[in-house]
């Protein structure tokens, strides 16, 4: 889901940006270091594959179709650092060419889709990709590819305000689950006929070093995209805080004076504090973990 | 005079074991232009990609009397301009004009000496008005003047063309025999069309199985090997 | 294909399009910042920003009845959540997403109708976006043409062999067609990627590529950039000034 520009509050899309830019630049400097010089030529033009492979239609049912949208087939294939560099170019231009998602919303659009997406995409098949759950790792890398850039795009939006009341919001999710599902699907059945004509492109899996940290990169991703759905969910009950507090009475007579914007749009990032923090704590304990395992690996190889 | 290919048993294998050249013998002297005749997979392409180094294999390969090694590719690749099949694969860059300047770049030309090298190698071909236009935008006979551009802007001593008329149309194909007819390099091409190679080509080799078969004239490799579509002669022995 | 009718826009000659992209992005970004961070008054906002735009087309020789027409594609989506926000009480900020999003699109696409895409990557440059990121960008627009193409032929092939998607029978075996085919589209893709390195090796590729176009930022460009990015900024003070 591309998230087009006006939809996300200030606060929201600012931070996401703040947070793209380094992990961005992270992921193309892994990229660069993986593959020597072919890598350019080659993500460019797999990244015009994606284009183009969204034009390919797969019967879902009587009538409707769906297509692939590609972050766990590139993860697979190329690995996550290079599958997340694609995925940001094909972003950009999405944006750009086809007004398919907005610019200032390109930092949150390129975490959900082109860092945690891609990530949620890789780590079940760097997990048992190796083993006799090839297949279903694979499948499993496509459906949470979707799940978790769904997720945390529809909270994004909360948190920024859209109000979408339960109902509508379990039927959102149920289609998250429908095209996970279908995501899975096609993940796995290119890939399998891909190793039938071009074995060399799919990457062997490697055999787990340190399984731990593939582990728990896994959860974290999950517990991050879940745990910020929850939270931002809650603004309604932040709300009724506000209420109780007799702040918003205040908040009324700010917005008469010319910088009542930026103090409200402050306000409203103070409220924001819990879910911000949970955010931020996930992101420590994620860092912290990221750290751990590269110091057990280093161990471990000695 | 010393030739300008000079190939002693070339021996290629690929990746996966299959022998692709099984001892290729092959001379190019300055001013022919042979053509490379074959069956597809018996090595023409192959073979071409050993003489500017992006293939490498067991034998000798000199380029102008330079041994194909690493030390020697910048100095062979600009020596060997090699146009590939498909001109999308070739012209890479966002507009032509830095798409015949890319060899020179790299080569290390100041920007405006490459523009003006790369302007004229595009007026050479005929192209000099499309500088600025995306590659693809172009016809394919379009294309195949700009990626020869690209090539001659780099002041090469061989040209290889492998299967230069595929995508085009005969009067695309006249008008690239009338190009190559006024370029003094020595050319090979790889084709499987006989009315251009007949046109052009002064010599023929007949590749199969990864070996040259034979040499000769364009007009005795056809005959020998019926190497070319003409249902009469099909027609008589039935 | 759509991407060829912006790219045929941005190949134009107007005084917009001979602006240095770097003017226009400061410039776009303003826009999209001021627009983003507006609360009040917004209808009269957009209005003045709708018109500022329309007059950017003129300027700069784009079709505005097409322009505009292209940039209403972010509107199906948009539709959507403005009604789930109308339903749960809340029509201003559906109407708010409507305004926001149109303009936002309308804008940029009047930079990428003026500015021909590798131009615009180089500018991007600028703002520090890694330099290998841009370079994939750059060749992935070089052969999305080429490839959508090659994509386009195998549907066409798969339906003059009676591939249908409103039959009941047989669609798990359209299905595993179907990934065959991407499949197939992966592997030439793949290979199309490897010529394209052996085309760049034989021209003496080292791992950098070169540029070959210099942009000078002139005096005019600065202009524009200050020009452009305080019209935004002072249509807001007067939309709010004139509807508090």
């Amino acid at each position: 889901m591309h998230i087009p520009d006006g939809f996300l509050s200030t606060p929201v899309w600012a931070t996401l940006d703040a947070a793209a830019a380094p992990a961005v630049a992270y992921i193309a400097r892994r990229a660069q270091r993986g593959f020597e010089e072919a890598t350019v030529p080659l993500l460019g033009v797999l990244g015009a594959f994606v284009f183009a492979a969204q034009m390919i239609n797969f019967p879902v049912g009587p009538g409707t179709t769906g297509h692939l949208v590609g972050g766990a087939l590139l993860a697979v294939t190329l690995g996550p650092a290079a599958a997340g560099v694609v995925m940001t170019a094909i972003l950009a231009i999405q944006a750009l060419v086809f007004q398919d998602g907005g610019i200032l919303a390109l930092g949150a659009n390129a975490i959900n889709m082109a860092v945690l997406g891609v990530l949620a995409g890789y780590l079940p098949f760097r997990l048992w990709g190796g083993t006799g759950w090839r297949k279903f790792s694979i499948f499993a890398g496509g459906a949470l590819s979707v799940v978790v850039s769904a997720v945390l795009a529809l909270s994004e939006l909360m948190l920024s305000g859209v109000r979408i009341p339960g109902s509508l919001l379990g039927v959102s999710l149920a289609l998250f689950v429908v095209s996970a599902i279908l995501e899975g699907a096609i993940t796995l059945a290119v890939v399998e006929a891909l190793e039938r004509i071009q074995p060399k492109a799919v990457r062997q899996a490697l055999p787990s070093r340190s399984p731990v940290l593939a582990v728990v990169s896994l959860a974290a991703v999950l517990l991050a995209s879940v745990g910020f759905l929850f939270a931002s969910a809650a603004p309604d009950g932040i709300q009724k805080l506000g209420q109780q507090s007799g702040i918003s009475s205040q908040i009324r007579t700010l917005i008469h004076t010319p910088l009542a914007e930026y103090q409200a749009a402050f306000l409203q990032w103070g409220m924001l504090g819990k879910p911000a923090a949970a955010l931020a704590g996930v992101a420590l304990i994620y860092g912290a973990c990221l750290l751990l395992g590269r110091a057990a690996a280093r161990k471990r190889s000695i | 005079m010393r030739p300008l290919i000079e190939v002693r048993g070339l021996r290629f294998r690929y990746e996966d074991g299959t022998a692709a050249l099984n001892g290729v013998d092959f001379r190019l002297e300055p001013g022919e232009t042979v053509a490379l005749l074959g069956a597809n997979g018996s090595g023409k392409t192959t073979f071409v990609h050993h003489l500017n180094g992006l293939l490498t294999g067991q034998g000798s390969v000199e380029i102008c009397g330079l041994p194909v090694e690493k030390k020697h590719l910048p100095a062979i690749r600009r020596k060997v301009g090699l146009v590939f099949q498909d001109s999308d694969s070739q012209l890479f860059m966002p507009t032509v004009l830095e798409d015949v300047a890319f060899g020179l770049l790299n080569l290390g030309m100041e920007r405006p000496t490459a523009t003006a090298r790369a302007q004229a190698a595009l007026e050479t071909v005929g192209m000099a008005a499309a500088s600025a236009r995306a590659p693809y935008h172009l016809s394919a006979g379009e294309k195949k003047r700009v990626a020869i551009a690209g090539i001659l802007a780099m002041e090469p001593e061989i040209l290889v063309l492998d299967e230069p008329t595929t995508f085009l149309d005969p009067p695309g194909q006249r008008s690239l025999a009338e190009l190559l007819i006024h370029l003094p390099q020595a050319k090979i091409l790889v084709t499987h069309n006989i009315p251009f190679a007949l046109t052009l080509c002064n010599r023929a080799v007949f590749f199969a199985a990864g070996q040259v078969a034979a040499e000769g004239s364009v007009e005795e490799i056809v005959a020998r090997f019926e190497w070319d579509f003409a249902l009469e002669r099909s027609k008589s022995r039935l | 294909m759509h991407h060829v009718v912006v790219d045929q826009w941005s190949r134009g000659s107007s005084p917009v399009h001979r602006t240095d992209a770097r003017a226009k992005l400061v410039a776009l970004l303003v826009f999209l910042i001021a627009l983003a961070t507006a609360a009040r008054a917004l209808p009269l906002f957009a209005g003045a920003l709708f018109l500022m735009l329309v007059a950017g087309l003129a300027w700069a020789r784009i079709p505005v009845a097409g322009a505009l027409a292209r940039a209403a594609l972010v509107l199906p989506f948009t539709a959507v959540f403005a009604v789930i926000c109308w339903l749960a009480g809340d029509p201003a900020r559906g109407v708010s997403l409507v305004l926001k999003s149109y303009l936002s699109a309308l804008a940029v696409l009047l930079v990428v109708s003026t500015t021909p895409l590798p131009a615009l990557l180089r500018g991007f440059g600028m703002t520090g976006v890694p330099r290998f990121l841009l370079e994939v960008g750059q060749f992935l627009y070089r052969y999305l043409f080429v490839i959508s193409e090659e994509a386009q032929h195998m549907t066409k092939a798969a339906a003059a062999r009676g591939a249908s998607v409103r039959q009941w029978i047989g669609q798990g075996q359209r299905f595993r067609a179907a990934a065959g085919a991407l499949a197939v589209l992966f592997a030439r893709s793949y290979t199309r990627a490897e010529d394209v390195h052996q085309a760049m090796l034989a021209r003496g590729f080292d791992g950098h590529i070169p540029m070959l176009a210099v942009s000078r930022f002139r005096g005019s460009d600065a202009v524009f950039a200050i020009a452009a990015s305080l019209a935004p900024l002072a249509l807001r003070l007067a939309a709010e000034r004139l509807m508090p």
